[in-house]
């Protein structure tokens, strides 16, 4: 089954306010991540490689650098004649701008009915996973649902910014959700990946915004269980979300996991990206190098020890760093000593620096600092 | 009717480069893996659009297989535009006098179509070979400036060395009077970089009356040049300065790949206003594991470092096992060094496995025989067998290891 009949539509923009930082001057959607990757490639190579030839992403705000980074879509192979990739900003038709999903989905109704795929696929940008959704097509078309969620068994992150446990009956059908419930143990919380009939979303939608109800985990969801077939996908692979700041560093530092690199980069569902043609990294004399993630045009010269580096990074010579994410460009010049630090792009630190936070706690410094 | 374009280059790109044995078995020269990433024919493509020229024409001839499907729609290199953009051109056949391209001047004769359908002025003939970054627009401004009606680019080598190349004799003004082809008592040092830039209406007529002689040997440094010196066409050296290397034997290839480890050679290919492009791979960045050692090496992203580099340029998809030393070598894509392997002076091709505790090459100085030393390399998809041994200077393919282990 390939998932070619399946509109995708990625929200780039939602639970930006959980890592504040790092969505200051960007949108959730294009939060680095990885050595080279942005939030958004992981939903988006995702749906790419299950077959999805139609993505829109809905923004908000603060969508330069997502524009920027997604361009025409040809690094995902979305430029295309045929469907390709829609990027869908605000359109108010009265109010001013949306805040929330059932808004968005209601000002992109002209995208939704002038789409010709059968079914809707939603989701998120917030997590870090490789998923082959033609596995979610095939049970929500073999359970005859009329929408299935995705789920997880297990204890629900912590400060996962929206979360909803569902009661699955043995057949895989959900009877009942909570929005965010207090449970102490493992349930099956959801996840942001919901498959469903495009015209059954649109008129949800239309009813939801009809009654004048926004909160899409209640009124879409939890008020239409009775009404409709809810069908339950149970997903057992790696996933990740970047709820916290320490989830940010977390989910960085999970890379070096030989067993996690390998699901989330299977070579057969690669995660793409926007290519940026630098130099293939180069190590120094005296460079040391330990459990380290490091992308092109890095020039390391100093020592690094648990870090992931992205592309274009420097490290002087004597410089000693420790559990570290150094975005794009940054600059750690000699002598410095760094522990527990997240750096955002364009950072010079100078020399003789030493900054130090705690693996509870990493110190963040902003896009463009010199320290 | 295309929209006129000033200048048209060519890069000749159809040479069977037998002199890399093994690596080009199977693979054009100028698809030859470069640097952790790139690929020989990065750099003429790169260069001509930091230049600005937009209209390319790659001759391919032997294996183009690969070299086509890199090179694409010109995608990587921004030459995919409407009107301009980068174009294979093989041999193909026509209605009378059909040919493989029996030299360089042919197949440029072979595809005056191509070049006279965007009506240039200059046409700039490269060769698919050297590593170098140049500025072809300066070289043209020189032609211009000039009035010539062929420049060559010149590399100032030095004297004693001079013998090994084609010189050229100038006057004072850079006019060129006198080819001088390997010479035993040099006058100058000015090499030929095989880097041409003709006027078109010129270059036209001595193709053509090259192509109705049928003692020519149809080569632009043997028949053309100097028929056209012989006539008395104003010919100009261009001066060229910075990093130049023609990569066409295994020792040039070996070299020029270890000069990026070099902070002193100026050969910077992440230079923003210069930058080489590629068709990268998709692949995560590199992984250097806990007790990795890892020093003045080049890394592409996609391998993965457990055992020791120094000295080694590794391309994108290599997996160093834990144990395995590789020193003073390059290991292209997808190639595996399994545990305790030792690799050392070394070319591995793409995709070839080197069994656990394997030694390829050996350094010079652990060597009684300097004279036996020279680069061992190993051919893409080839499996060397665990405890094998390639002694130095050695080449083996996937084809002579199972002749081998047919002979035991």
């Amino acid at each position: 089954m390939n998932a070619n009949n399946v509109l995708g539509i990625i929200f780039s923009n939602l639970h930006e306010e959980k890592v504040r930082e790092l969505t200051e001057t960007r949108t959730m959607g294009s939060v680095p991540f990885g050595g080279r990757y942005r939030l958004i490639d992981f939903a988006l190579s995702n749906m790419v490689n299950s077959g999805i030839n139609k993505v829109g992403v809905i923004t908000k705000s603060n969508y330069q650098s997502l524009m920027d980074h997604l361009g025409s879509g040809k690094a995902w192979d979305l430029s295309r004649k045929r469907e390709g990739l829609f990027i869908l900003p605000p359109f108010s038709s009265g109010g001013s701008g949306y805040n929330n999903r059932i808004e968005s989905l209601n000002s992109i109704t002209r995208f939704l009915s002038h789409s010709n795929e059968k079914y809707v696929f939603l989701t998120d940008s917030d997590y870090i996973c490789n998923i082959d959704l033609n596995e979610i097509l095939a049970s929500h078309v073999k359970s005859g649902a009329d929408v299935t969620l995705a789920y997880r068994y297990g204890h629900i992150p912590q400060n996962c910014a929206a979360s909803i446990s569902y009661e699955v009956d043995p057949d895989g059908m959900i009877r009942g959700a909570l929005v965010q419930p207090k449970v102490d143990g493992a349930c099956n919380y959801g996840l942001p990946m919901m498959l469903m009939d495009r015209e059954l979303l649109m008129k949800l939608v239309a009813d939801c915004v009809s009654r004048n109800l926004y909160d899409f985990q209640r009124d879409l969801i939890q008020r239409n269980i009775p009404n409709y077939r809810f069908h339950g996908y149970e997903f057992t692979g790696f996933i990740s979300f970047i709820s916290s700041m320490n989830d940010y560093f977390e989910s960085n530092m999970a890379l070096m996991q030989p067993k996690v690199r390998s699901e989330l980069f299977n070579p057969n569902r690669p995660i793409y990206t926007k290519v940026r043609d630098d130099m293939p990294a180069r190590y120094g004399l005296g460079s040391e190098v330990s459990n380290c993630l490091v992308a092109d045009g890095c020039v390391i010269e100093g020592a690094v020890q648990n870090c992931v580096l992205f592309r274009g990074v420097h490290i002087g010579k004597n410089s000693k760093v420790k559990n570290c994410v150094i975005m794009q460009d940054s600059m750690i010049r000699q002598n410095c000593k760094l522990d527990y630090v997240i750096i955002d792009k364009d950072v010079t630190i100078k020399d003789d620096r030493s900054l130090m936070g705690f693996q509870s706690y990493p110190v963040f410094i902003n896009k463009g600092s010199i320290v | 009717m295309l929209p006129k374009q000033e200048v048209v280059a060519m890069i000749l790109a159809g040479g069977q480069g037998s002199r890399l044995g093994v690596l080009t078995k199977k693979l054009a020269k100028p698809a030859v893996p470069y640097g952790g990433k790139y690929r020989i024919i990065d750099f003429p493509l790169s260069n001509c659009v930091n230049s600005g020229i937009e209209t390319v024409g790659v001759l391919t001839q032997y294996q183009p297989l690969e070299l086509n499907e890199y090179i694409g729609s010109g995608q990587p290199w921004d030459l995919d535009s409407m009107n301009a953009g980068v174009r294979v051109l093989p041999p193909y056949q026509r209605s009378r006098k059909s040919d493989w391209y029996k030299g360089t001047a042919n197949a440029i004769y072979q595809n005056m179509p191509f070049i006279e359908r965007y009506n240039p002025e200059y046409v700039l003939i490269l060769s698919g070979d050297h590593i170098y970054k140049m500025d072809y627009s300066k070289m043209i401004a020189y032609h211009k400036e000039k009035n010539a009606d062929c420049t060559i680019a010149a590399f100032e080598v030095p004297m004693d060395e001079a013998s090994r190349f084609g010189i050229m004799n100038t006057r004072e003004d850079g006019s060129i009077y006198q080819f001088d082809e390997k010479p035993k008592k040099p006058k100058s040092n000015k090499a030929s970089m095989g880097i041409y830039v003709f006027t078109w209406s010129k270059l036209k007529k001595y193709l053509e009356a090259d192509e109705a002689n049928s003692k020519s040997g149809n080569d632009f440094g043997h028949d053309i040049l100097p028929a056209m010196l012989e006539a008395g066409e104003r010919m100009f050296a261009y001066s060229f300065e910075g990093y130049w290397k023609d990569v066409g034997t295994i020792e040039s290839l070996w070299e020029s790949n270890m000069d990026l480890l070099n902070p002193n050679i100026p050969l910077d290919l992440s230079e923003d206003t210069w930058k080489i492009y590629s068709r990268n791979p998709v692949m995560p960045p590199h992984y250097i594991s806990k007790d990795a050692q890892v020093q003045n090496s080049l890394v592409a992203e996609g391998a993965n470092v457990y055992g020791e580099i120094d000295f080694a340029v590794l391309f994108s998809g290599v997996y160093i096992a834990p144990g395995a030393v590789v020193r003073d070598s390059i290991i292209m894509p997808g190639t595996r060094i399994e545990e305790g392997a030792v690799v050392q002076y070394a070319i591995i091709a793409e995709n070839s496995v080197i069994g656990k505790e394997a030694v390829i090459g050996q350094r010079p100085e652990d060597m009684h025989d300097k004279d036996e030393w020279g680069v061992a390399v190993v051919g893409s998809n080839c499996t060397v067998p665990p405890k094998a041994v390639v002694p130095p200077k050695a080449m083996v393919d996937a084809e002579t290891m199972a002749e081998e282990a047919q002979k035991k």
